[in-house]
């Protein structure tokens, strides 16, 4: 095999992982939990939000702030793959894709169901997050089709690497245009309880939620990882034994 | 262009070199530890069975492939004629000499060109209505169009007949008579005396 | 750098747009048909027809780039012009850019033009919008050609890769087509979007070619 093998020599990633994705996943459970807890038992409802669905808020804000970072993380992952091509990082792009798609989706999902009752529509295309969120979930799944489509692992990196570094560039431009879009149409109430106003009770379910689910998301990250590592090792394996090395 | 004018000298110098070129194909390795120096005058030889690399080693010269591992320097310009022709199917082997002769900033005479390589009857006939062998002729008619020093070809006698193929081996012959190299990819008895060959 | 190969790179461009069957003829029947299907599908009330037939022409006009699109570089790929355009001595980027250029001149353009006709059977008021609507589609179509062409580079090594390209480039399409329909509509506080239109349109000028060269360059390997 010679030098090629030497591109790919992610034991130190696999090491600290190890031990970190079973460090992320209990304390992230422990969070989620305390999380949903205090935010579906605890806390007082309001009912300016909708009453007891305004709960649904405990999942919603954590994915839609996933659904950013995770877009973010994956261009710049493509973008440190595209300059220094480390193996690792188009591994770690590859990860983020599926999950990174599930959070915004999950976001899209919780944030319909708590639009019904307060806004009266499952769909509110008034709302500025709600679009940029959907345009996210479809910038994720043409990275994950263009992936899919390439005939090698080196070409969906280098493909993948592109799009997403072409998509990081334009999310502020379509988020800005999204905005624009729907301050020109605001008529409706649209929720603006997160951010400073909102109240304390809240403040704490809300960010141990959210750190919950980050860790979550990076142990599931690291999981993937994992098991692309072992894939592509095994693939190499296959490989040279049918070269008969 | 003349064939017998010299467009290199100097046998020292090496038009074009590689060392230590390798690539995987999803994780199988398809060569490693390739190197290679091509002279002025040089003709080489890939050999080798399908699938063991031969275009993607010319592709690699070319510059079109990207090497996993080594490099290559690229001494002196160089013409690629690939294993599909480059001709558009509304393209005509005049259009398309007189096109590539205007992006290259070729001073060619087309006609004759078109004469030499015997492709004067179908001058004007659009590449879908021609023969796979007229269009290997008009692709293989770029080499024509401007003087360079290095001749990449992929299977050049594919679909050519036999007097087709005298064409091509005239040509390369006056090629490096001229102090021209060429690394062809060929099958079969390649009918130029190689100077060197190579086993993928 | 001379510009030679940039040049030959537009005309063998506008040759292939004009010869591919019927020239320009094609996109715009395509842009014609889909719009007016719209009427016969959500019924002929003026006011309604009014109030969505910019809309309409923004979809038709962004489904007929990425229809016209999804052979450019795929073409090259399979007939192997594209490893004879990526020697050039051109920066593959200014031949992806003038190869799309001329795509949009075929395809993009024509429909622009013929934007203020079909705007009437939409009944629009007659008048000069109607002209800077040209323009407004002209400059929108060139950001869609120019992202559109991003996907198609991207997928030009893709079976059916028009899929691809749709999904690709549908987010990409969102500030031009919000841009667009709000210089139409003279919108309240919409002032800035011609501005914003320009400004967006020269974004996709400035980084799509770049990512389609990146795009060839992967196609080949």
């Amino acid at each position: 095999m010679g030098m090629l093998s030497a591109f790919a020599n992610p034991h130190r990633f696999l090491a600290l992982s190890n031990w970190l994705a079973p460090l992320f996943y209990a304390l992230g459970a422990v969070l989620i939990g305390w999380g949903l807890w205090q935010g579906l038992y605890i806390v007082p409802k309001d009912e300016y939000q909708g009453g007891d669905i305004m709960r649904v808020m405990f999942i919603h804000v954590p994915a839609a702030w996933l659904a950013m970072a995770s877009y973010s993380a994956m261009a710049v992952a493509s973008f440190t793959w595209f300059i220094w091509r480390h193996e690792l990082a188009d591994i770690a792009a590859k990860a983020i894709a599926p999950l990174g798609a599930t959070w915004t989706a999950l976001c899209l999902a919780t944030g319909s169901v708590w639009g019904k009752p307060t806004w009266g529509t499952w769909w509110q295309w008034d709302d500025a997050r709600m679009m940029s969120v959907l345009f996210l979930l479809f910038l994720f799944l043409g990275y994950m089709a263009l992936r899919a489509a390439m005939d090698s692992r080196q070409k969906a990196a280098r493909a993948g690497a592109i799009l997403a570094m072409v998509g990081g560039l334009n999310v502020p431009l379509i988020k800005f245009s999204v905005d624009m879009f729907t301050s020109l149409h605001q008529d409706s109430s649209v929720i603006t309880s997160e951010g400073p106003k909102m109240a304390a009770v809240y403040l704490w379910p809300l960010l141990m939620s959210g750190l919950g689910h980050s860790l979550l998301f990076g142990a599931l990250v690291m999981t993937l990882m994992r098991a692309e590592i072992w894939t592509r090792r095994a693939a190499r394996q296959r490989a040279r034994l049918l070269a008969g090395a | 262009m003349q064939l017998g004018q010299r467009v290199y000298s100097g046998d020292d110098v090496q038009l074009l070199t590689a060392s230590g070129l390798g690539i995987l194909r999803g994780e199988r390795v398809l060569f490693e530890g390739v190197s290679l120096t091509v002279a002025p005058g040089e003709a080489m030889v890939l050999r080798g069975p399908n699938g063991a690399g031969k275009t993607t080693l010319l592709r690699m010269l070319a510059g079109l492939t990207r090497p996993e591992a080594g490099r290559v320097n690229r001494g002196a310009a160089l013409h690629w004629v690939g294993h599909r022709d480059g001709l558009k199917p509304n393209e005509t082997p005049r259009t398309h000499l007189k096109l590539w002769a205007k992006a290259w900033g070729a001073d060619a005479d087309v006609d004759a060109i078109l004469n030499d390589m015997g492709l004067s009857r179908p001058a004007d006939v659009a590449a879908r209505y021609l023969s796979a062998g007229q269009r290997r002729r008009a692709a293989l008619a770029r080499l024509m169009l401007e003087t360079r020093p290095v001749w990449l070809l992929d299977e050049p006698f594919t679909a050519l007949d036999a007097e087709g193929r005298d064409r091509v081996l005239a040509m390369v012959a006056g090629h490096r008579q001229g102090g021209g190299a060429v690394v062809a990819a060929v099958h079969g008895d390649a009918g130029f005396a190689a100077s060197r060959e190579m086993v993928l | 750098m001379s510009p030679a190969p940039i040049l030959s790179a537009f005309r063998q461009a506008l040759g292939e747009a004009w010869a591919g069957g019927a020239g320009a003829l094609l996109p715009l029947g395509f842009f014609a048909g889909a719009a007016v299907l719209v009427p016969l599908g959500i019924g002929t009330e003026p006011g309604m027809l009014r109030a969505v037939g910019p809309g309409i022409l923004w979809v038709s006009l962004a489904l007929s780039s990425l229809v016209t699109l999804e052979r450019i570089f795929q073409a090259d790929v399979e007939d192997g012009a594209l490893d004879l355009w990526l020697q050039t001595s051109a920066p593959v980027s200014a031949i992806a850019a003038a190869k799309t250029f001329a795509h949009w001149l075929t395809a993009g353009l024509p429909l622009a033009l013929m934007s203020p006709v079909l705007a009437l059977m939409f009944q629009a008021e007659a008048g000069t919008d109607l002209l800077s609507g040209a323009l407004i589609y002209g400059l929108g179509g060139l950001a869609f050609f120019f992202w559109g062409g991003v996907g198609a580079a991207l997928s030009a090594t893709v079976r059916r890769g028009g899929l691809l390209i749709a999904l690709i480039a549908l987010p990409l399409y969102v500030p031009t087509a919000i841009f667009g329909s709000m210089a139409m509509s003279g919108a309240a506080g919409g002032d800035s979007a011609p501005l914003l239109l320009v400004a967006s349109t020269l974004f996709s000028l400035a980084l799509a070619p770049f990512a389609m060269a990146a795009a060839l360059r992967l196609a080949a390997d």
